[in-house]
């Protein structure tokens, strides 16, 4: 059994690497399919740039170079987080992402935590009272949710509980110039930053969770083992807990790992709404200031974070699942 | 799975009673066709020419002339709700349509030829899938907007827009084709001498044809989402009215401080209904076909 889940997770990362290989191609099909001198593009106009910079751009593409030569050194280079040079934070871009990731890997780990379990527990009630008040009530709930876009809830929240009942900051991370004198302060300080934050983007995940769960649930209560489970006369908890939620956790999974495309988008509007200073927002700035170098960068290393994301979740499969199905 | 597709093939009417069954559905339906008309009827039924300016009346909250009040240019909001309607289903339908177009060919390729190119199209079909669309759409437009192309921005959005959300639906249909290419009727079809092509258009697409539809329901509402989103980002054509645009607009301009929630709200519950509208229809559609999920009296 585990020479089979060692080659089950060899395959996968196998997968997961053909994965990374193909978005780094695909930045470097980006910038090739733009007429003109990629150099010249990647900083826009009106920027006064030094000549230097643009010949370490050239030289940093490889643009003097026949095109797979170029493409062979990109992805070299990519692999080896040489990210290229971001022209208005005058920094490589990995430095730039490096310094702004902690806080969104702090947002997203609290608010996908917390959504996961809400997600799932009333994802799961609400499946096994299908058609009931309680289902119809979540179900609704999280249609809503479902439908909105992240930053207008994100407005919503900062229009009641920052702007007109002032509970909340408006936005950032901490208080500006503020000399905490111990731990305790700094977290809490943190902490009233980040609350609305989380809230919106917990709000906005749970849908997601809520819907999965409910559906597989309801998928796996019409097969014939829960209604054996009924019949031996084990009693509704016991078939809910031992027989129905296991089994309705595994598609979850997967589909979780599907969905974490989407909370990286969540997460890049929560943080922009709030002036949160992670990489969403960063990406909010190579918009504004056209830094496609930057801007490139950013998309890498969001895509990274989802195949490791997903990853993860083809290893916890492994493990929760009793029948592990190898071939 | 396959019997799933019943309902649809044998005809209109019969889908339509069990479909008005559903109560989820019929008000999903609802909701798409008040947009709808007032979409097409906005000439007629907006009070205002939704880019007139009236510098004398800007920030004004909802009154008996302007029943939305009015921005910090003067423009009567209400107006402008009218016709942004008109841009969110224009982007939805045709950013739609290239998904499902793009999404359908990839898909019974992927299935139907279980070799080295359907593997291929199966990492692709995964690359789309798992990467981060947002943050995928944002550099595509950017791009777009760097090449400098005389291509309007509201057509880039949606063709970007269409282009990013295909994979679903070509997963969907590449498992359908790997089921239905194993049916007898498409070896008796190779046995009697038809081409792959003429398999696939008039033995495997028929098939796999019902859900592509319940599936491009949904896409329209992950693209009006999209779409709203873009413009937030300021990715959006500004010169065009939208709900998005209003949106941004309103925080471009610090509505938000000035508590103007009459620019703010209408908008984002005009966008929440809309999706609501479209994912209600297509959970039905999707009930329907899939017995498993269907409530017990239906």
């Amino acid at each position: 059994m585990a020479r089979s889940r060692a080659a089950y997770l060899a395959r996968k990362s196998t997968y997961a690497f053909i994965t990374v290989v193909i978005v780094i191609v695909f930045n470097f099909l980006l910038f090739r399919v733009m007429p003109g001198d990629p150099a010249r593009i990647l900083i826009p106009r009106g920027h006064n740039v030094p000549l230097s910079l643009i010949a370490r751009m050239r030289e940093f593409y490889g643009l003097d170079k026949p095109l797979p030569t170029q493409l062979v050194s990109y992805v070299i280079q990519t692999l080896q987080l040489n990210l290229g040079y971001s022209f208005y934070y005058k920094a490589p871009v990995a430095d730039v992402i490096a310094a702004w990731l902690p806080n969104t890997l702090l947002l997203v780990g609290i608010s996908e935590v917390i959504a996961i379990l809400l997600g799932f527990s009333t994802g799961a009630i609400a499946g096994w009272r299908r058609g009931k008040r309680f289902d119809l009530f979540a179900t609704s709930f999280g249609l809503t949710t479902w439908s909105m876009p992240t930053f207008w809830l994100g407005i919503v929240l900062i229009m009641v509980f920052s702007v007109q009942l002032g509970i909340f900051p408006v936005g950032g991370v901490r208080t500006a110039e503020m000399a905490y004198t111990n731990i305790f302060q700094q977290i809490g300080d943190v902490g009233m930053h980040i609350i609305l934050p989380v809230i919106t983007l917990t709000l906005v995940s749970f849908a997601e969770y809520l819907m999965i769960m409910r559906n597989s649930l309801v998928d796996v209560m019409t097969e014939d083992f829960v209604l054996t489970a009924r019949a031996k006369g084990l009693t509704e908890q016991q078939v809910l807990r031992d027989h129905v939620v296991p089994n309705a956790l595994l598609p979850s999974v997967t589909t979780v790992a599907i969905a974490f495309g989407f909370i990286v988008g969540g997460a890049l509007q929560t943080e922009i709404i709030f002036s949160y200073p992670g990489i969403g927002m960063l990406t909010y700035m190579a918009i504004e200031f056209r830094d496609y170098t930057l801007l490139q960068g950013l998309f890498f290393i969001d895509a990274i974070l989802v195949i490791i994301a997903n990853f993860a979740a083809d290893i916890i499969y492994t493990y929760i699942d009793p029948r592990v199905k190898f071939q | 799975m396959s019997e799933t597709l019943i309902p649809f093939r044998r005809n209109l009417s019969q889908f339509w009673r069990v479909y008005s069954g559903s109560k989820k559905g019929v008000l999903g339906l609802i909701l798409v066709l008040f947009f709808f008309a007032i979409a097409a009827l906005a000439p007629y039924i907006s009070p205002f020419d939704p880019s007139k300016i009236d510098p004398s009346r800007t920030w004004l909250p909802p009154n008996s002339v302007n029943w939305l009040g009015t921005d910090w240019f003067g423009h009567d909001l209400f107006s402008q709700m009218i016709y942004g309607t008109q841009v969110s289903l224009v982007v939805g339908m045709f950013a739609t349509l290239i998904s499902i177009i793009v999404g359908t060919a990839i898909g019974l390729f992927s299935g139907y030829y279980g070799k080295m190119l359907g593997e291929f199209l199966e990492r692709v079909i995964d690359f789309f899938l798992v990467i981060p669309y947002l943050p995928l759409m944002i550099v595509l437009v950017a791009i777009f907007e760097a090449m400098e192309t005389p291509i309007p921005i509201l057509w880039v959005v949606i063709f970007v827009i269409g282009i990013t959300g295909w994979s679903g639906t070509a997963r969907i249909i590449r498992s359908q084709v790997l089921s239905v290419k194993e049916r007898q009727f498409v070896e008796r079809a190779r046995a009697v001498g038809a081409g792959d092509f003429r398999i696939m258009a008039k033995h495997i697409l028929p098939n796999v044809f019902p859900l592509v539809f319940a599936n491009a329901v949904l896409t329209v509402a992950g693209a009006v989402l999209a779409e709203v989103t873009l413009d937030f980002l300021g990715l959006g054509d500004v010169m065009t009215i939208s709900w998005g645009m209003l949106l941004h607009f309103a925080l471009s301009n610090s509505a938000v401080y000035r508590g103007a929630w009459w620019w703010i709200v209408p908008p984002g519950v005009a966008i929440i209904l809309l999706v609501m509208g479209f994912t209600m229809i297509g959970y039905s559609i999707e009930e329907i076909s899939n017995p498993r999920l269907r409530g017990r009296k239906a």
